[in-house]
């Protein structure tokens, strides 16, 4: 734009303070909080300027536990998610390559049936089919690992759209060359589909990574060891500690360290995430 | 080194028969360019050859292998694709040496085939770049040393040129022709171009409909078209094709408008019947230029200044048939304005006007 309008810009600028102050306050009171020792927090006012506890409060949290969360340092619960969401992210994203390049390059019968099959699972996230799937892990002796955690959210049928599109875009005449070249399928596939997919495998990775790290309501109900609790339903277990009042010093701690691993995914992978978006150019 | 035959090739997409049944033999070293109109199957002809689409029908060998059931990359040839089809996240080194990696050849003897073909091509100082910082040129000549590398039996050319600009393609075409004649692979080359197709090959192929209309070398095809579509497609401005009668004694050729043109040598086995009267617009004259006899009136239309020749439309009479010459020089001349031509009897042509085939 290449008005002047003083008060336009002014407005712009106000309105965009206010947004971010609306998104930035909770993150400064958790931050805040962090930082004080529990005796600060129980009393009022809450205190708006950060104290001197945040290292003594950071190790506390991740490496000796909180009552109510079973003591499990909170380091150890982090370890969980970075697994889990690692699992679900590289777990979908082998899934989704593997299925979309079947529909994209094979002739097989039912090829559209299967298409559509994945695409109703879009209609059916864990949440929606809750019990049966409960079921199914705890038959299968799963409650309380790892698989339990993943294998239920691994099936994508967002991420087989994307592949197959990105798949779509990869000219005919590129596979043609590889078959004169003398590549095999799966040759074509390691050799020319998965680097040229490169950015949008970056891109769905980070979306995958914090859909798992964020994961609250499957873990909640299939975890019943404290050693296998994920962070974010960890936070709160430590509010229902019920022999104390809550740890609130030690709990923003936790959430703060909860929002970190997405945040640090993002700024590491940020260029890579755009480009995989928005580059169209095969 | 290899010659291709072809026996019966046919290809059927469902029903529609697209290919309806192909016989030729392409010699060892040979150049054959397979020029059509769009959706003449050209394309799917060559593709059929490559491997890439398997044949309904026939049998194509390749030296005195039958191809049918081979893998494109157990069919020893190369191709170069319209779109060059390079592979983006290589280097132009290893966009050449990725089928002889395949196929386990050893390193040294890879380094020293791309090398070689670096060379011939002036790639050397490229070979590190992504395809993406080359130009159009640049990355068709990739596209061509990585068939060069895999020193293949058979060279396949799907248009290749015509993703590139015209003084490009005037280079190139040079290009391919030299490269052609030094290595004396047998190649195939597919186009849309009259200019490609007039001087590339040794042989050209008329497809149209899926059928081969003509197989000849690119003079037979020109000075004698087979039928009147072959007459119609090769040359530029196409050749004009009136509709006519044979007179009872097949002396004559009597054209819609009433003129009457003598035939050098009388046809009297096709007396009586309708034809289809060819005459290229480069061989109609001005009148009293050549000592021709054969003579036709031309009402001008539209005259087109090309500058080194000038293309006259008109009518022949009045309401005539519609007719283009092609006279050298500039010529100025108005609308209406009477022109006297004449052409040689040897190339007029005559065309069954059911058939479509050449007479005489």
């Amino acid at each position: 734009m290449i008005e002047h309008r003083p008060f336009i810009t002014f407005l712009a600028h106000f309105t965009l303070i206010i947004g971010i102050a609306i998104v930035a306050f909770p993150i400064w009171v958790t931050f805040v909080a962090a930082t004080h020792d529990a005796v600060r927090m129980t009393q009022v006012p809450l205190p708006m300027l950060p104290g001197d506890q945040f290292f003594i409060n950071l190790k506390k949290a991740l490496f000796e536990g909180i009552g109510g969360a079973g003591g499990i340092p909170v380091g150890m619960m982090m370890l969980n998610s970075l697994v889990v969401a690692l699992m679900i992210a590289t777990g979908k994203i082998i899934i989704s390559l593997l299925s979309a390049f079947a529909i994209v390059y094979f002739k097989f019968p039912f090829r559209m049936a299967f298409f559509w099959m994945i695409f109703l699972t879009l209609m059916l996230p864990v949440e929606v089919r809750i019990l049966p799937t409960f079921e199914v892990v705890a038959d299968l002796g799963m409650l309380n690992s790892f698989w339990g955690l993943s294998i239920p959210l691994i099936a994508s049928a967002t991420a087989t759209f994307m592949f197959r599109q990105v798949f779509l875009t990869v000219p005919d005449e590129m596979l043609e060359a590889a078959r004169v070249d003398g590549a095999g399928p799966m040759r074509f596939f390691f050799d020319i589909l998965l680097p040229l997919s490169r950015t949008n495998i970056a891109a769905l990775f980070v979306i995958l990574f914090i859909y798992g790290w964020n994961q609250y309501l499957w873990p909640l109900l299939i975890t019943t060891d404290a050693s296998m609790f994920t962070v974010v339903m960890g936070i709160k277990q430590m509010l229902e500690a019920a022999e104390q009042a809550p740890e609130w010093h030690l709990i923003m701690m936790t959430a703060l360290l909860a929002m970190l691993p997405p945040v640090v995914v993002v700024l590491t992978m940020q260029r890579m995430f755009v480009k995989g978006l928005t580059e169209t150019d095969k | 080194m290899a010659e291709i035959v072809l026996d019966g090739v046919r290809k059927s997409y469902g029903k529609v028969e697209v290919i309806k049944g192909v016989d030729w033999k392409i010699n060892d070293g040979e150049f054959v360019v397979i020029v059509g109109p769009s959706g003449c199957g050209k394309s799917t002809l060559l593709r059929m050859i490559a491997g890439l689409e398997a044949i309904t029908a026939g049998e194509i060998s390749i030296g005195d292998t039958v191809v049918n059931d081979l893998e494109p990359s157990e069919r020893n040839i190369a191709m170069v694709f319209q779109n060059y089809a390079l592979y983006p996240h290589m280097s132009v080194y290893q966009n050449m040496a990725y089928g002889l990696k395949i196929k386990k050849i050893p390193k040294d003897e890879i380094d020293k085939r791309v090398q070689r073909a670096a060379e011939i091509l002036e790639l050397e100082e490229y070979l590190d770049r992504p395809p993406r910082q080359l130009s159009g040129g640049q990355r068709q000549r990739v596209a061509m040393g990585r068939a060069i590398v895999r020193q293949p039996a058979v060279f396949l050319f799907d248009e290749p040129l015509s993703n590139l600009d015209a003084k490009l393609r005037v280079q190139m075409r040079l290009e391919i022709k030299k490269l052609q004649e030094d290595l004396g692979i047998t190649s195939v080359y597919v186009t849309h171009d009259q200019v490609e197709a007039m001087t590339l090959g040794h042989r050209l192929a008329v497809l149209n409909g899926g059928v081969v209309e003509q197989l000849g070398t690119p003079i037979e095809v020109y000075e004698k078209p087979a039928t009147v579509f072959v007459a119609g497609f090769i040359g530029s401005p196409s050749m004009n094709l009136l509709e006519a009668r044979l007179d009872e004694a097949g002396a004559f050729v009597v054209l819609a408008g009433g003129a009457k043109i003598a035939l050098p040598s009388p046809l009297g086995e096709y007396g009586g019947r309708d034809v289809t009267f060819g005459v290229r617009p480069e061989h109609l004259e001005d009148k009293g230029k050549g000592a021709n006899n054969l003579q036709l009136s031309l009402n001008v239309r539209v005259v087109e200044q090309l500058g080194a020749d000038t293309l006259v439309h008109g009518t022949l009479g009045e309401n005539g048939a519609e007719l283009v010459a092609r006279l050298d020089g500039i010529r100025t001349l108005s609308q209406g304005h009477v022109l006297e031509l004449n052409m040689a009897a040897k190339s007029i042509h005559l065309f069954d006007g059911k058939t479509g085939r050449r007479l005489g």
